[in-house]
């Protein structure tokens, strides 16, 4: 290849790591065409104007990076009130700040960060995030939203960054960083108190450093190979770190790394040793360290919610005796269970909660007409059931008798404390688990009939009959049916209140659904004890917040006669999310992405697939393709298969979920897609440009395509800019709107 | 021509005795004692049900699967001269005398008895020895799981024969392939792989799975034959051409061809009708259909109508009003506006009836010529007993605050103005012009002052609605949502008495046979739709079990238990079989990685051929068992032990192909190689032991002792039945 051909600055960078072998170097030459074929477009002289080039290159990035801060902190600080899920986001942001401990469905790294951003910028933590539309007044908020902002525009120079990278192609990268920029719905979600601009951040840059070190790997263990692949490891630490999302960007460098590592294992001329070495480097990079900063995102977690708060019910009772401020810290409570004592039952299974009772009946046609009795996750006194003789209703707690222990295989009563009813079963089927029996309260002050007598037993009994608090874990059997109480974790309907569902199971399998533990304990006739015995270790709460986590996940099930977002809505942009403001005297803020724009995605995803299938097809057959084709074909196949890989994992994956789906899990996909589209469209305008080089005007394509998309992009944005940055006034079917006539679908209701 | 005048005609025939005596063995073990027991078994009761419906012609609704396994299983009871009339009500009722046992079961019982000497075909044609597909048909014989499934009324060994047939069938074709395409036996090869696939999915969505990977080997196998520069274009275009048509289309058209027989079988009017649209319902024979009958097409002003509601969920209900009003205070201390309650009601009742009334004018009858109501147009919509017309307010309704109460107007004079205006729109209109028509129209109400639409919330009122179901204006209309659209479905002119005579007039044009407006395709999607969305709750069963417990045979299922004694019918495998599969599979996946490694380091420890034939035989035995078993972690049905029989069949081939390489190629020397055929021999006949002693518990023919039934018990988490006297 004669040296002075074209000379871009990303092949004079090329040029002098020359001397590679095997498929590698096959592989460089590869880009090294398209390259070429990039670098033609607008002829340059020679080597004089390269330093001029170069600053031109910088000054492009520094524009694209300005833009995207400009559009994401523009009119920032409005609306000043709480948008859609910064009640949840910024509420979570506060608990770090007041260190009391919370429950949350996501990792916690995102809103330690928003914590964080909160508490440099100089909010308190006071504001209570109560609802969406509540006042932000004279609370310090701009700081977590500007942190949210900060890292949401750099999205685009990531992006710009990255297809650089993968097409060597200045327009293809700007094309994808207008797309960006414009896109109404990028920015809207970078605007705002939430984990998706964090999300998208890590995402990203998960992404640029992958690709990145993929472009060093003719210099495997230089600084910028270490530097960019522990990059990506602590990118991916991020991510997974913010939602289990990042679980795609994980698996998509999982895929790229093994066949990275395939490819050097082929090459005969690598020793075993240096492919062991690549191996190494990869599990310390890409394994150990973010495997070692995902804990320590958990364990500072841990470390700063030290406070008890409204997450507490959620855990183990273990879990719980490292809160300070709950009842079981540093607690000192009668250690042997006796007749008469207090106490709360705890199921064993993580997120069930409490056996719990209140005065309201089981429906008409759900078996017995009798109270209702539930599992429930949060504290409160109706969790309190006494614990009684089966056949004597005196009054335990009556100075004059002895104290008596409750043991094992004991036939009890627990009597509701505040509605002084009996835990009670009977030959009715459950609610919702038809094969297991219904449980009840039963009986007037503590009055009932033989249906209402369990034996207890200790499944770990280890010596002595004696029920411990805490750490005996027991069953409660029917004794007329033979039963096993137990919870079966199904979420009760509305009459119900939403809590789970407690049967009589008659199959005596072992479960954690049917073992409980006591975890609340009152007699004034025993003496306390203290309990500093029960903290769990590191990885035992690890684990358990994990299992929480999931179970909380999968919990989010859309209900019946509720309109929920479908993933295939989400590309064709049916319909977007209210962040603020309903009717036309407020201040309306709506979700939705930049039709223009996405429906150019959808386009371009559909195209691609075309060429791409074409191109591949033709080289399967042998097809002789001139040098400059071949190039293109290798941008178009490799670097848009990698973006295209990228969109498949976080897209399709949501088809398969049973969760409750929003719109805006859609965006990361949505990146992913624009970077496509910009790849496309470049390598299609200089593929017509070169069939068509005959035409005088040839050249012209390409610069004539590019900036009319380019122009098109933004004039869209123009049209659609005020969904994101705030409409007041009439509702776009009113001819007075100023979104009159872009209501384009009539499921967009702003 | 005439050639036969000179030479003799001689018919040379090549009968394979081993296949012959492998048919008939496998026929005797699956067809013995067939009648066996008498009563009904397991799932027998479930499938037995829809026999029934076909026999009655009864339309019926099943979400496990689409009809072209339950019609295999019909097919049987009609040529046995089933005529439908049994209670399939429980587990071991005994089968009365007008019920075929025998011709119910047997179509099942030739499946899987066939499927024996397909095995052995399927490993000849993958190019392995006599004697290993010898073994895999032997082992597929003895498989006591297997027999257990193909002897009863049920799916599962019909759909492994087809399974099986795809994947021999793409075998003869692809080695066709490579002598003759495009002969005959190449187009019948590749064919009936496509039909094969076809069946196997129209009896379970299971079948999907083997279909999939059918495709994916045939797409591998088509891009390799795109890169064979060697074939011209068109010859390249030709055969993609082909395999798309088969492998396809056809799947398609057959699929579709399975819906419109079951459609045509089934057209009497049954207890699924309430699940479908009226207008589905409406193209039954009985049922809805004798109402709807001869009932004017267009909704006019004046007309009378009932309006259901399309969603229908918890259950189908029509717009429903009466007498009594809205509690004034509710037990939570919400006021309400105390007007007369609007409901939705799952009953037939003549509070039904409402009636479409011009804002304009006051009378509440049919003007002639009729008005049709068009997409667009005011309504009123006035309760035919009461004449009270539909209302919404600014007041939160009884159950869903966030939403509108919906009532029928009572003017208290307490300046709570009347809200009656209605805008009605046709949601699948053709144009804006489209006029209203009965049960063909699915419409949203929307109200004019508060553009809040009419919409079931699928809450039960309390005691004071009678338990009847919310009605509520939703003001956020976030979309399309079924539950905001109304259909009409029972329709009349309204006319007072002195215009009776207009009436029959009236009555006769615009009149149209409903059921003939419905096309296939449109029944054939709802119904497919419903199928899919439909979810029976699915409790958690005696018998159901993990994926995970499936592989090392944890778990079984108790199919049957004689009245009086102890004998008894489980699905049980053979646990040699089941095991060494699952080791077989292990084996493989380990030395196909270490010759993958080596190859990639340019080491090859097998020729060419032989690595061909490895490869193949592990995309389809060890891909089959792949798909067939991993999609099973993530669903979340129910699931049960005979689930996992399609992927156990694929790991029954896969383990003399397993057995067949370690022989040829890691066995070094002669010696070596006669060890290990010994070893195969002792492990057969371990397997066989095992298959004979578990046989009381395949066939239920024999009672043992309690002693005897616990010694079978060899793992803890079986369930056998012991009886305690």
């Amino acid at each position: 290849m004669p040296p002075a051909t074209g000379g871009g600055l990303a092949e004079s960078e090329l040029r002098p790591r020359r001397g590679r072998c095997g498929p590698q170097a096959a592989r460089a030459a590869g880009r090294d065409v398209a390259t070429e074929a990039a670098a033609r477009s607008p002829k340059r002289p020679a080597r004089g104007s390269q330093r001029f080039e170069a600053a031109g290159r910088w000054a492009l990035l520094a524009l694209v990076t300005l833009l995207s801060f400009a559009t994401r902190f523009h009119r920032l600080a409005e609306p000043r009130h709480i948008c859609w899920d910064e009640t949840h986001f910024g509420k979570m942001g506060s608990y770090y700040i007041n260190r009391t401990f919370f429950f949350d469905v996501h990792p916690p790294l995102g809103k330690m960060l928003i914590g964080l951003a909160g508490y440099l910028s100089g909010y308190d933590g006071t504001f209570l995030f109560q609802k969406p539309g509540d006042k932000y007044e004279h609370h310090s908020y701009m700081g977590m939203r500007g942190f949210c902002a900060f890292l949401g525009s750099w999205l685009v120079p990531f992006a710009y960054l990255t297809v650089l990278d993968l097409s060597k192609s200045l327009s293809a990268a700007l094309l994808t960083a207008a797309l960006l920029t414009f896109d109404t719905g990028c920015l809207t979600l970078s605007q705002y108190i939430l984990l998706d601009p964090i999300l998208m951040f890590f995402i990203m840059a998960a992404m640029l450093s992958m690709v990145k070190y993929n472009s060093c790997a003719n210099r495997p263990f230089s600084a910028p190979w270490w530097f960019w692949l522990s990059l990506t490891g602590v990118s991916l630490a991020g991510a997974l770190g913010v939602k289990f999302v990042g679980l795609f960007i994980i698996l998509q460098v999982g895929l790229n790394t093994i066949a990275d590592l395939w490819h050097l294992f082929g090459d005969l001329s690598l020793s075993l040793v240096t492919v062991g070495k690549h191996l190494t480097a990869r599990v310390l990079c890409l394994i150990v360290l973010p495997l070692a900063l995902y804990t320590a995102t958990f364990a500072v977690h841990f470390m700063v919610l030290s406070k008890s708060g409204p997450g507490d019910g959620f855990f183990s009772s273990a879990f719980q005796a490292r809160l300070s401020g709950n009842n079981l810290h540093n607690a000192s409570i009668p250690e042997h269970l006796a007749y008469g004592s207090v106490i709360t039952v705890k199921n064993l299974r993580m997120a069930i909660g409490y056996l719990h009772s209140h005065r309201h009946l089981y429906p008409e046609g759900i078996g017995a007409r009798q109270q209702q009795v539930t599992t429930y996750l949060h504290k409160d006194y109706n969790n309190l059931w006494i614990i009684k003789k089966h056949n004597t209703n005196s009054d335990p707690l009556d100075p004059s008798f002895p104290v008596e222990f409750v043991r094992h295989g004991d036939i009890i009563r627990l009597e509701h404390k505040e509605t002084s009813r009996n835990l009670h079963s009977h030959y009715h089927e459950a609610p919702l688990t038809r094969k297991h029996y219904q449980v009840t309260g039963y009986g007037i002050n503590g009055t009932g009939d033989s249906n209402d007598f369990w034996r207890i037993e200790v499944v770990n009994r280890k010596f002595g009959n004696r029920i411990k608090v805490l750490r005996s874990r027991i069953r409660l059997i029917h004794l007329v049916t033979g039963c096993v109480l137990g919870s079966s974790g199904k979420v009760l309907p509305k009459w119900g209140w939403e809590q789970l569902e407690v049967t009589c199971t008659p199959y005596l399998k072992e479960t954690l659904n049917s073992i409980w533990n006591v975890e609340d304990h009152i007699n004034p006739k025993l003496p306390n004890i203290s309990l500093n015995v029960l903290q769990p270790s590191f990885p035992e709460i690890l684990l358990e917040s994990h299992m929480v986590m999931i179970r909380g996940n999968s919990g989010l099930k859309p209900k019946d006669n509720e309109f929920t977002s479908k993933p295939w809505h989400w590309p064709i942009n049916y319909q977007g999310l209210r962040f603020s403001g309903i009717n036309d005297t407020d201040f309306r803020v709506y979700l939705l992405g930049n039709p223009v724009v996405w429906w150019l995605n959808l386009l371009s995803i559909a195209l691609y697939l075309l060429s791409g299938s074409i191109i591949a097809i033709a080289i399967q057959r042998g097809a002789q393709l001139p040098a400059e084709v071949a190039g293109l074909s290798q941008v178009l196949l490799r670097g848009g298969g990698q973006v295209l890989l990228g969109w498949t994992l976080h897209y399709f994956p949501f088809f398969l979920m049973g969760r409750v789906l929003y719109f805006h899990h859609y965006f990361p996909a949505m990146l992913f897609s624009s970077m496509l589209t910009g790849i496309l469209w470049d390598t299609l305008l200089r593929l017509c440009a070169w069939g068509l080089a005959s035409w005088p005007l040839a050249r012209g394509i390409h610069v004539v395509g590019i900036l009319s998309l380019l122009l098109g992009t933004a004039y869209s944005f123009y049209l659609f800019h005020p969904l994101a940055y705030g409409m007041v006034g009439p509702l776009a079917q009113d001819p007075q709107s100023p979104m009159a006539g872009l209501r384009w679908l009539d499921s967009w209701d702003f | 021509m005439w050639g036969f005048l000179k030479r003799p005609i001689v018919v040379t025939a090549d009968i394979n005795l081993s296949l012959v005596a492998l048919t008939g063995m496998g026929l005797l073990s699956r067809l013995w004692r067939l009648t066996y027991p008498p009563a009904v078994v397991f799932d027998e009761v479930y499938y037995g049900q829809y026999i029934s419906f076909y026999m009655k012609r009864i339309f019926f609704l099943d979400d496990s699967g689409p009809p072209f396994g339950h019609m295999v299983l019909a097919l049987g009871g009609y040529l046995g001269g089933f005529d439908g009339h049994f209670l399939w009500n429980r587990i071991g009722a005994e089968y009365s005398s007008n019920v075929p046992v025998w011709s119910l079961r047997l179509l099942p019982a030739l499946a899987g008895a066939l499927s024996v000497p397909m095995a052995y075909q399927i490993v000849l044609e993958l190019h392995f020895s006599h004697c290993a597909a010898m073994g895999a048909a032997l082992l597929m014989l003895i498989e006591n799981a297997l027999i257990t499934q193909s002897r009863l009324m049920l799916l599962e060994s019909v759909l492994i024969f087809f399974n099986l047939l795809a994947v021999l069938s793409y075998l003869k074709f692809f080695n066709c392939q490579k002598h003759s395409p495009f002969s005959l036996s190449w187009w019948f090869w590749l064919t009936l792989t496509g039909v094969a696939c076809s069946c196997a999915v129209g009896i379970k969505y299971m079948g999907m799975f083997t279909y999939v990977l059918m495709l994916a080997v045939a797409a591998v196998h088509a891009w390799h034959l795109i890169g064979d520069q060697t074939l011209s274009n068109v010859c390249v275009f030709c055969h993609l051409l082909a395999r798309a048509v088969a492998l396809l289309v056809i799947p398609v058209v057959l699929y579709l061809l399975f819906f419109y027989v079951h459609l045509i079988l089934l057209f009497r009017s049954g207890p699924h009708d309430q699940i479908m649209s009226s207008a589905f319902q409406a193209s039954l024979e009985g049922g809805l259909a004798r109402i709807t009958q001869g009932q004017p097409l267009e909704v006019a002003f004046g007309s009378q109508v009932t309006l259901r509601n399309v969603f229908g969920k918890p259950v189908p209900c029509w717009l429903h009003s009466h007498q009594d009003t809205y509690p004034m205070i509710y037990e939570n201390g919400r006021g309400s506006s105390h007007q007369q309650q609007v409901t939705c009601y799952p009953f037939k009742d003549v509070n039904n009836w409402w009636i479409v009334k011009d804002p304009g004018r006051h009378q509440l009858v049919v003007s002639s010529p009729p008005r049709p109501v068009r997409h667009g147009d005011m309504v009123q919509l006035v309760h035919g007993m009461t004449t009270r017309s539909l209302n919404t307010h600014d007041v939160a309704a009884p159950l869903s605050p966030h939403s509108q109460e919906v009532s029928c107007y009572i003017d208290y004079n307490i300046s709570m103005p009347a809200q009656n205006l209605w805008r009605l729109e046709i949601v699948n209109r053709g144009s804006d012009t489209d006029v209203w028509k009965t049960i063909l129209s699915e419409v949203r109400f929307v109200h004019v002052n508060t553009s809040a639409v009419l919409k079931l919330s699928g809450a039960h009122l309390p005691d004071w609605g009678y338990r009847q179901l919310e009605i509520v204006g939703e003001k956020l209309s976030r979309g399309y949502h079924e539950s905001m659209v109304w259909n009409v479905e029972e329709h009349r002119y309204g006319a007072s008495q002195e215009q009776r005579e207009r009436e029959r007039e009236l009555h006769s044009p615009a009149q149209v046979d409903v059921s003939r407006n419905l096309s296939f395709m449109a029944r054939f999607l709802e119904l497919q739709w419903k199928m899919l969305v439909l979810r029976s709750d699915d409790s958690e069963h005696k018998y159901s079990s993990s994926p995970l417990e499936w592989v090392t045979l944890d778990t079984n299922i108790a199919y049957w238990l004689h009245p009086r004694t102890s004998a008894q019918i489980h699905l049980l495998g053979n646990i040699v079989i089941w095991i060494s599969g699952s080791l077989a599979l292990a084996i493989y996946a380990l030395l196909s990685l270490w010759y993958l490694l080596r190859r990639r380091r340019n080491v090859h420890d097998l020729p060419q051929d032989a690595w061909l034939r490895w490869v193949l035989a592990g995309a389809l035995c060890a891909g089959g068992w792949a798909v067939n078993y991993l999609p099973f972690f993530l669903m979340e049905k129910t699931l049960f032990l005979y689930h996992y029989l399609p992927a156990l069949t694929f790991q029954i081939l896969l383990l003399p192909v397993v057995l067949q390489h370690i022989s040829d190629h890691l066995c070094r020397s002669q010696l070596q190689r006669r060890v290990f055929s010994a070893l195969v021999v002792a492990w057969y006949s371990s397997a066989c032991h095992v298959s004979h002693t578990l046989r009381p518990l395949t066939y239920g023919d024999k009672s043992l002792s309690p002693h005897e039934l616990k010694a079978l018990r060899w793992k803890d988490s079986w369930d056998i039945l012991i009886r305690k006297h």
